[in-house]
């Protein structure tokens, strides 16, 4: 293991964590849409939510495939483990994303069947978000592994905890949706959006409370991490600006302000999946692999890191412009 | 009844892939011939392309989608039924296909945005721009996609450790043997396709004198590409052959429906090969002739199929039928062309309905092509996954079972069944609307950005018509 190749895997684990984080908040708030897509009652209403991410829920997607391309170049080992272990929650939500995916060019273009893509947009956002968050509760409590291959069986992941955290991912990504809605639409729809982001929100702090005390108490690492000596002190701002980050949404919900509850719903997304990094760190697949396990050789590492250095940042450019192009208030009458 | 998860994988694998592979085959092609629609709208103004170039992008959207989300599924298929393979060649693959996301996937997804809803909202030199590069993105995601199925059909640049591979010159995986004939062929089909579909609904517009202009224009460009593509293929596969010649000598005995092979082998027009008997049924050939063709002499040694371990052959039939199809079907393809060289010489292209007749006959042509194309090409190379180095029996993910994956294929096949039959019926109803008159796109074309957009410009046409277009 030599200090380059250590410098290199640890660049790409950051890189697949970027990845990671972007899918969540980005797809996130589109499929969140999907979520709260039938609570909504006018039709026009629902062509607004739809139209404020018709133009960028492929670009969201993208990061998706991102993630599982970026674990097989970078940590073949991961993906070739976990996706065996979530064969079937997996499965679920690729078909999910289908149905919900097509939805987008379907809708408007159909005249009766147009509340069945109504549907097929909601369940398949409900279901794509329940099977990546059971996938998130599975991987946290640990796969099966024997040589370089899941061991375990179809259903393991099939735990309480896990159908918990997929259920808590649907409030999540509902929360990030409503509060996307607040910021991209006006009048009877933001109002009906200022009214769903209160609940949703207590919900989502109470999944983050319980996954923060059922986590440590489940597994003895984890305890560990965290409420030992000197780690308490050193990784209490993490709960403590989660807490904070909690209290300026339920103000910012308050006073009406537009844009700033989306991006704290963001901030606390960001500050969970850091709780998780540090509760797993330096394991990628629990209970067991590493990183430096499941670290791709240098020559693969080097390779596309040559490449990224520029791609990275000319995507993160050329993305704002695409989303700068569609900025402000969305309104119905939009599709090409 | 026991259920066979490798071959419940591999029989999911060819029905997503070849579902797939029908999105991004129209979608390259046509993703080009929009740019040129929108430039030549940009350079002449002539509303005839602005109606054209909006009307194929709506086809352009819902296939392009369609492409999107069946794509997703295969990116993850590869390790959750795959696993092994993904484990052993993750090293050399894996950053390939990652080059792909980030080079290709990204540029088309965030200016699909923009070519699809971005018309009023941005300058016309940026919406041009926007459409350019999500087909520059599609043929980006061509290449890297090509390069890594090719390495599993010729691979070089690397080493084997511990039974995995680790690459040792990148130059050689991108640019393996097989890559740059296989990388043409394809591109080539792409066009082909696309070429083939326009000209296709042209033609039955101009049958049924509906939107005539826009089904000259469509017909004249199409036929053009055509003309010059179809003989070009024959070439580049005929190049592609030889190339597989020297690597996959056993896809070439299979796919000639050769066992003996030898010098002065016949060139086999029909007949039934028989794996269990090692030999062909009812066989129609041609003496001599598939030497000439591989070697270029009368006396030149082709491959046969018992040279190979019965366990190394591939399925003779598929790969003998797959590889028929697709040659006749290019051969008609070249007919088209010599056909609409005479036409044209005559003067009585748009005249002539038998010829439109046969273009609409010919509409699914490049998509079946281009399916039986790539059967041939991965069922010749089994029973290996990387060719010569892994079996595909290896590469299975083996915690999978058979019900899990029984359920899974069962699950895909209603999925996509159900969201190709909506597609194609919106398809069709699209193309049997067909596209808006130019004259609804007769007025001065400004960015509107954040004034409300007006919802029928046709007030304004009249007088921007009268004004000087």
């Amino acid at each position: 293991m030599t200090e380059d190749w250590q410098t290199l895997t640890l660049i790409w684990t950051g890189i697949c964590a970027f990845a990671v984080v972007m899918y969540v908040l980005m797809d996130g708030f589109d499929l969140g849409i999907g979520i709260l897509f039938p609570f909504v009652r006018q039709d026009e209403d629902r062509d607004v939510m739809m139209n404020s991410v018709a133009p960028i829920w492929d670009f969201n997607e993208t990061w998706l495939i991102l993630g599982g391309a970026g674990l097989f170049a970078a940590f073949p080992l991961v993906y070739a483990v976990v996706l065996p272990a979530f064969y079937l929650p997996l499965m679920l939500m690729l078909i999910a994303l289908i149905f919900r995916g097509v939805a987008f060019e379907f809708r408007f273009k159909a005249r009766t069947s147009r509340a069945l893509w109504d549907r097929s947009f909601h369940f398949g956002s409900v279901l794509a978000t329940f099977a990546q968050g059971v996938v998130l509760g599975g991987l946290i409590q640990g796969v099966e592994v024997q040589g370089r291959s899941f061991a375990g069986g179809m259903l393991d992941w099939l735990t309480p905890f896990s159908i918990v955290t997929g259920v808590a991912l649907i409030f999540g990504y509902a929360l990030l949706g409503a509060t996307w809605m607040i910021w991209r639409s006006s009048g009877d729809l933001q109002a009906w959006a200022y009214q769903a982001a209160r609940p949703l929100l207590y919900a989502v702090l109470a999944f983050i409370v319980i996954v923060s005390v059922w986590t440590p108490i489940a597994e003895p690492g984890i305890r560990e991490r965290w409420f030992s000596l000197p780690n308490l002190f050193l990784l209490s701002p993490v709960p403590l600006v989660t807490g904070l980050t909690a209290v300026g949404l339920l103000r910012a919900l308050d006073r009406r302000r537009e844009v700033l509850p989306f991006i704290l719903t963001m901030v606390l997304f960001v500050l969970s999946f850091l709780g998780l990094a540090i509760s797993l760190w330096p394991v990628i697949v629990p209970p067991s692999i590493t990183i430096w396990d499941a670290a791709s050789p240098p020559e693969s590492q080097i390779f596309l890191l040559v490449g990224m250095v520029f791609l990275i940042p000319s995507i993160l450019l050329y993305t704002a412009y695409c989303y700068w192009v569609f900025r402000g208030k969305v309104t119905g009458t939009f599709y090409h | 009844m026991d259920l066979d998860p490798l071959l419940l994988s591999r029989l999911q694998f060819a029905f997503t892939i070849s579902f797939h592979i029908l999105f991004p085959a129209f979608t390259i092609g046509l993703a080009w011939w929009i740019v040129m629609l929108e430039g030549v709208w940009l350079w002449t103004n002539r509303p005839i392309f602005r109606s054209l170039s909006e009307f194929w992008t709506k086809i352009f959207a819902i296939s392009f989608g369609m492409g999107v989300v069946s794509g997703i599924v295969m990116s993850y298929q590869f390790g959750t039924n795959w696993s092994r393979w993904s484990d052993v060649t993750g090293n050399v693959l894996g950053p390939l296909i990652q080059y792909e996301v980030v080079t290709a996937f990204f540029l088309e997804a965030a200016f699909l945005g923009i070519m699809l809803f971005g018309r009023d909202r941005v300058p016309r030199p940026i919406h041009f721009l926007a459409t350019f590069l999500v087909a520059l993105g599609t043929l980006i995601s061509a290449f890297w996609i090509l390069s890594a199925n090719s390495w599993m059909h010729t691979p070089a640049g690397y080493e084997i450790r511990d039974g995995r591979f680790f690459v040792t010159d990148w130059w050689q995986v991108v640019f393996n043997p097989s890559f740059p004939y296989r990388l043409a062929h394809m591109l080539t089909a792409t066009f082909l396709t696309a070429s083939f579909v326009v000209a296709g609904f042209s033609a039955w517009y101009m049958l049924r004198e509906h939107h005539l202009e826009h089904a000259r224009q469509g017909m004249a460009w199409s036929l053009g590409l055509i003309t010059v593509l179809a003989p070009l293929q024959v070439v580049i596969g005929d190049l592609h052959g030889l190339n597989t010649l020297d690597h996959q000598p056993a896809k070439i005995a299979a796919m000639e429906g050769h066992w003996e092979g030898g010098p002065q082998a016949p060139l086999i027009l029909f007949g039934i090969p028989d794996m269990e008997q090692e030999r062909n049924h009812y066989e129609i050939g041609i003496p001599g002739l598939s030497s000439l063709i591989l070697t270029h002499e009368f006396e030149g040694e082709v491959p046969g199929l018992k040279q190979f371990p019965r366990e190394d052959r591939p399925n003779a039939a598929i790969v003998f039928f797959s590889f028929r199809v697709m040659v006749g079907l290019g051969l008609l393809m070249v007919l088209v062309a010599v056909l609409h060289v005479i036409l044209r010489l005559r003067g009585t292209l748009f005249e002539n309905r038998a010829f439109m007749r046969f273009l609409i006959a010919m509409t699914p042509s490049g998509f079946v092509a281009l399916e039986m194309g790539w059967i041939t090409t991965e069922a010749g190379r089994q029973p290996w996954v990387v060719q010569g180095l892994m079996r595909t029996a290896d590469a299975v993910t083996p915690s999978l079972t058979g019900p899990a994956a029984a359920t899974t294929l069962a699950a895909f096949v209603a999925a996509y069944a159900i969201i190709y039959l909506a597609g194609s019926y919106y398809l069709v109803r699209m193309l049997r609307t067909g596209p808006n008159p130019p004259s609804h796109y007769m007025q001065p074309h400004e960015p509107a950005r954040d004034a409300p957009r007006p919802k029928r410009p046709l007030s304004k046409a009249d007088q921007a018509f009268a004004e000087g277009e």
